[in-house]
């Protein structure tokens, strides 16, 4: 019963971006419920909308017009410093180029969300452990990003992700800046983060690979969203 | 982890151009400091006249002398207690290059009137007594190695020949900034020209007059002027502070533009700063994106660029003010008869830190503006 609450329905989604004189539609009237735990991969060619469709649900990007609600929230109707509260809480970010801050430790990394909580540093510290733990990188946690390969790097991003203990998690491309075995081992973790935890992801990818992992994989093309989504359930 | 240390962890990335960043800062904050404190020591004088004295001057220049004769019309006001005289020698001591004050005055009345320049009883009473004799401020006699009884000789400008002293005293000065004088009796000074120029002879530069009354310094003053208007020598009064300031006037576009020079300065390292911090945010407009990303908001990255460019400055500022007193002692040194007092103010280093802090505000509020304004997709794309 649980799989069937929907954690992020979208009606009638525009979106479009102003180029000089020219105004770009990337996004034509988007409809898509996604339900809670589970594992969604959006595919498409280069500029088909994806990245645009992921950012507006991660609420860091505005819509013309629709209605985007998740966990039950309009997120179109908040202002800027409460859709900045919400992504804190509700939203965990996993992107192709890991956005790791360079000067900071894993540990301080991962740390990261849990300053704007009211956390004692005590228990940041667990949780950071926790989250460290989940993604096997507790013995790099003092490690600066520099020193760790670009799959440790998106576990580490992935660790920062789950930290808070988001509603969704969003991935862009997350392997497509890895190589095959870091890649595999990235989308095992997802998985995992589905299966185990119970995690709701929404996932952008050109790599069949990685879209096999996911429970159901929805195409965009130009903007429009394929009528027939495609289930590996 | 807190932002601090985040901003402490941001200040070490480009290490050099962060050195370099603060060596700019520290070098205008000195060269700030330095000029403020020349500016100062300009005006010491002002700041050690007493309110109870006036000076007495020839109202068309100081240049112009005064007839002896009118010390005694003047003691005649009401309101006088004391009053003095002497003339600026001008005399050169080796050779132009070795530069102090040297007065002839009249002795017994100056040193009362002046009670700072402290003198023992035998010297005093041995100044007095020996019209050839001089007295000499401590740092003078300490920097020439004079000591008493020894023969003194300067060779006068205004009143040419070969003037030999006989060092009676070395006073030691109450203030700061008064022991690089040199006195010596009027009279001994009048009896020559009187040989050599008599038109000269009977004349004073100024009179200095000791007031019963601070409140009465404007009533006396008219009083003294108005005393010998339509003489041979009209008399202009005022306290002996405007008398000071009348002396900085002269100056009053060195000051001016020393003033300016201190206030490009600031700029210049503000321009530089602004450069540092656009640079700094330019490469971390992805981050910041990340930042607001995560959910923080506005002021939390404000706090970064400006806890950033603050720390940049105070760092800077610092390491400047710490540079000011060592420099402003050598500087106050080598050009100490010119500067007598060469002292870094309390209200300088204040001005270096609101100098600092202002340049760091003003640097980083484009970069803060420019990050919060940025779209967070758009600060996302720069990433890679």
């Amino acid at each position: 019963m649980e799989n069937k609450i929907h954690i992020v329905e979208i009606k009638n989604l525009y979106k479009s971006y102003r180029r000089g004189d020219q105004i770009i539609q990337v996004l034509k009237n988007i409809s898509i419920d996604i339900n809670k735990g589970e594992f969604l991969a959006l595919m498409g060619p280069s500029g088909s909308g994806k990245t645009t469709l992921l950012n507006l649900i991660a609420g860091i990007d505005r819509a013309d017009s629709g209605i985007i609600k998740v966990g039950g929230i309009d997120i179109i109707s908040l202002s800027e410093i409460e859709l900045a509260y919400w992504r804190a809480t509700n939203v965990g970010f996993i992107f192709q180029l890991y956005n790791l801050i360079p000067v900071l430790t894993a540990f301080e990394n991962v740390e990261l969300p849990l300053l704007l909580t009211e956390l004692s540093r005590k228990e940041r510290r667990e949780h950071v452990e926790m989250a460290l733990r989940v993604v096997n990188l507790l013995g790099r946690m003092n490690h600066y990003t520099g020193q760790l390969s670009g799959g440790e790097q998106q576990r580490v991003a992935i660790a920062r992700a789950i930290i808070p203990d988001p509603t969704i998690l969003v991935a862009d491309e997350p392997t497509g800046d890895l190589d095959r075995v870091s890649a595999e081992e990235i989308l095992e973790l997802m998985e995992r983060l589905v299966h185990e935890l119970g995690k709701t992801i929404i996932m952008v990818t050109h790599d069949p690979r990685a879209a096999k992992m996911a429970h159901i994989i929805r195409h965009l093309d130009k903007g429009v969203l394929n009528e027939h989504p495609q289930a590996h359930l | 982890m807190n932002i601090l240390k985040l901003i402490s962890k941001n200040i070490l990335r480009h290490k050099l151009r962060t050195c370099l960043t603060i060596l700019g800062i520290s070098v205008a904050i000195l060269s700030f400091g330095m000029l403020r404190t020349v500016i100062s020591a300009w005006y010491a004088g002002v700041e050690a006249s007493s309110a109870g004295r006036l000076v007495t001057r020839n109202a068309i220049s100081m240049i112009f002398p005064l007839p002896v004769s009118y010390k005694d019309k003047i003691r005649q006001i009401e309101g006088i207690k004391s009053v003095s005289y002497g003339n600026w020698f001008g005399g050169i001591y080796i050779d132009e290059k070795h530069f102090f004050p040297n007065f002839a005055i009249e002795p017994k009345s100056y040193l009362e009137l002046y009670p700072e320049y402290i003198l023992t009883a035998d010297q005093k009473a041995a100044f007095l007594r020996d019209r050839k004799s001089a007295v000499a401020g401590r740092k003078l006699a300490e920097k020439y190695g004079w000591k008493i009884g020894d023969t003194i000789t300067l060779k006068g400008t205004i009143s040419p020949g070969q003037w030999e002293f006989v060092l009676r005293g070395i006073y030691t000065a109450a203030r700061e900034g008064a022991h690089e004088n040199f006195f010596f009796h009027w009279d001994y000074l009048n009896e020559s020209l009187k040989k050599t120029a008599p038109g000269r002879a009977d004349q004073v530069g100024f009179y200095m007059i000791g007031i019963t009354n601070p409140n009465l310094a404007a009533g006396v003053s008219a009083a003294i002027d108005i005393t010998f208007k339509n003489s041979i020598a009209e008399t202009l009064t005022e306290t002996e502070k405007a008398f000071h300031l009348s002396f900085i006037s002269m100056a009053e576009a060195i000051l001016i533009a020393t003033q300016l020079v201190s206030l490009i300065v600031i700029v210049i390292i503000m321009a530089v700063m602004a450069n540092t911090m656009a640079m700094t945010a330019r490469e971390r407009i992805g981050e910041y994106a990340i930042f607001k990303t995560l959910g923080f908001g506005g002021w939390y990255i404000a706090g970064l660029i400006f806890g950033e460019s603050l720390l940049i400055t105070t760092i800077g500022c610092a390491i400047g003010i710490a540079l000011t007193f060592p420099a402003a002692k050598a500087f106050g040194g080598a050009l100490s008869t010119y500067f007598p007092v060469f002292e870094v103010k309390t209200e300088t280093i204040y001005m270096d830190i609101a100098a600092s802090i202002l340049v760091g505000l003003v640097a980083a509020v484009f970069p803060t503006w420019r990050a919060i304004k940025i779209r967070i997709a758009d600060g996302l794309r720069r990433i890679g």
